[in-house]
């Protein structure tokens, strides 16, 4: 019988075995971001930037060169990468520690000065790598390492939202909540970051693509349950679409 | 080229410009603002960057960016907004990408003040970031020197893919003086750089990863071994110093920066009163210039090392020193810029001690 290739991995991704958790979504979202810079013929004049948390390791995954940056500092990094080559492709891998909590300044005035880079962030409302502490994005009543009976607004706020919150900064251009909780959102997900980088692309100035994100370990669960109670909890909080879209009304499909 | 008369931060921008910066990343704080507002109105006309960050953190991780995608990158700051970049200089010195900081030092600890010190003596030589670096730190004490420095320092920056730091100070920042900004080549052409993360992996057939994570110990440890023969080999070739009046001298002074600079005129005044005093200038303050100790005629009893910190350089010379000769020590600190006649009255004071 002739085998019949239906399946291989892209180039976008490198043969490294990932170092994520089962049930964890850093999985897909590589594959997908990995899929797009295949797709648009961008590995090769690509530069990515890892943060520090799970995605930590993401310098060994992407196909394309890459930096690996201080806790919070990757938007920074990118800065100086995309001012020095404007004409490459220069992305951030980013989780909600990371980004929301202490990288709040460095997202915030990447965005603010229109930066033309994308940014993929992972927000899975806790630290997974450092175990289970709680995030800005970490849900009311939500059990962690550090709000273990349960965070309290009065003792820690309430959750950021971090799309809605940079959709307030008239420097960001492209800015869109997704999940990767089934094959639909996936594909929308995947739609939403090569919006991301035509935006790039087309030097119109800062993307950010939001996904919602589960850590079972860290929250305590079962893979399989993991993407229920992001569906269940978190989007809820989180609601998924477009947050700005100044790219002058250019429409997807 | 004819001497131009310029004040010190913005002679210090241009030698940039002159040294190949490609892009310029800092934040405002005094006194060294001129030095990003020249570049903010003249790295435009040269096609390079300039960027204000959000803050001093921002700003040292756009230059290890910027530096680790093959640009010559600087950024200036004044004490503690050098503070707030070690962490970006650990980085950098981890990853190996090479940069030009500038630091026009302030009083301190804290918010301090905003006039001249050296109290960052032990920051900038020890490494105020975390793990086992160091970075090539040049302490001049005119603009001239000034200028030099920061030229070559672009080059030596490339040379040993490690950051530069340029210990100035509120005094050479703010004051004018002529310098002749050809007197040293200009270097606009960086050399080739293979390990640079410039997004051409496919032209280049292999991918770069700018990192200084090592999770195994043992590869960590080899990445270690490896920055330290390379430290090694900067103690080795860049000890730098001056020898002023040392060969007939009894007392010599260990003075860098305006220190030195105020030393010179004490030295003139003691000398005319027959105080045969001399100074070991270091230029380099990281590798301490060991080799200037080394060679001190007969007659040398005491070191006097001079400082405008209550005392950092010193732990140095003690170091070097090895109990071969007395060792003493005046400063100022806090922004208080010591006259010549203080040290004069020092040295005085050491030799009626003495009797």
């Amino acid at each position: 019988m002739d085998a019949k290739t239906v399946y291989k991995p892209g180039k976008g991704l490198t043969n490294r075995n990932l170092s994520y958790c089962p049930g964890c979504t850093h999985g897909i979202i590589h594959k997908l971001v990995g899929e797009v810079l295949e797709e648009k013929n961008l590995i090769d004049n690509t530069i990515g930037v890892a943060s520090v948390g799970c995605s930590v390791m993401s310098y060994e995954f992407f196909n394309c060169d890459m930096h690996q940056a201080a806790h919070g500092r990757a938007p920074a990094v990118a800065t100086g990468v995309k001012r020095v080559k404007p004409d490459k492709t220069v992305f951030t891998y980013q989780g909600d520690g990371d980004l929301a909590s202490i990288g709040l300044a460095e997202i915030v005035h990447a965005a603010h000065r229109g930066e033309n880079i994308t940014v993929i962030f992972v927000n899975n409302a806790i630290y997974g790598m450092t175990g289970g502490q709680m995030a800005p994005t970490t849900l009311i009543g939500q059990k962690t390492t550090t709000s273990p009976f349960g965070r309290e607004k009065a003792q820690a706020g309430e959750p950021l939202r971090i799309s809605e919150l940079l959709a307030t900064v008239p420097g960001a251009t492209y800015l869109e909540r997704v999940s990767v909780h089934d094959p639909k959102h996936v594909k929308k997900a995947k739609k939403a970051i090569e919006k991301a980088f035509d935006v790039q692309e087309k030097k119109q100035g800062f993307s950010l693509i939001e996904f919602i994100s589960t850590c079972p370990v860290q929250w305590g669960i079962q893979p399989y349950e993991a993407t229920r109670w992001a569906v269940d909890n978190m989007i809820p909080y989180f609601p998924l679409g477009v947050f700005k879209d100044a790219t002058g009304g250019e429409k997807d499909e | 080229m004819a001497k131009v008369l310029m004040k010190g931060n913005e002679a210090m921008a241009l030698a940039a410009i002159k040294g190949g910066c490609d892009a310029f990343f800092g934040y405002p704080i005094t006194p060294q603002n001129e030095l990003p507002e020249y570049l903010s109105k003249h790295m435009k006309e040269h096609g390079r960057v300039f960027v204000q960050a959000e803050s001093e953190v921002a700003a040292i991780n756009m230059v290890y960016g910027a530096g680790g995608s093959g640009a010559r990158v600087l950024t200036s700051s004044s004490s503690p907004g050098i503070a707030l970049k070690q962490e970006g200089i650990s980085y950098l010195a981890g990853s190996e990408v090479p940069c030009v900081i500038i630091n026009v030092m302030r009083g301190g600890p804290g918010l301090g003040g905003i006039q001249p010190a050296q109290s960052d003596y032990m920051q900038i030589t020890r490494g105020g970031g975390n793990g086992d670096y160091h970075t090539l730190a040049f302490a001049p004490e005119n603009l001239q020197e000034t200028v030099d420095i920061i030229k070559e320092s672009f080059s030596l920056a490339d040379e040993y893919r490690n950051p530069v730091m340029i210990a100035a100070d509120g005094l050479l920042g703010q004051m004018m003086e002529p310098v002749d900004m050809e007197r040293t080549k200009n270097v606009e052409e960086a050399p080739d750089k293979p390990w640079a993360a410039t997004g051409e992996s496919g032209k280049r057939g292999y991918r770069n990863k700018i990192v200084s994570l090592f999770l195994d110990p043992n590869d960590l440890e080899d990445h270690n071994l490896k920055l330290q023969s390379k430290y090694n080999r900067m103690k080795r070739e860049q000890q730098r110093y001056e020898l002023i009046h040392t060969e007939d001298c009894e007392i010599v002074f260990v003075a860098y920066g305006s220190m030195a600079r105020i030393a010179r005129s004490a030295i003139d005044a003691l000398r005319s009163q027959g105080v045969k005093v001399g100074m070991i200038r270091p230029i380099s303050i990281w590798p301490f210039p060991k080799k200037a100790f080394d060679n001190l005629p007969k007659s040398v009893h005491t070191l006097l090392t001079l400082e405008m910190s209550l005392g950092q350089m010193i732990e140095d010379v003690q170091i070097v020193n090895q109990g071969r000769y007395t060792l003493d020590f005046f400063g100022r600190t806090g922004g208080v810029v010591p006259e010549p006649e203080e040290i004069v009255e020092k040295v005085l004071s050491m030799k009626e001690g003495a009797k």
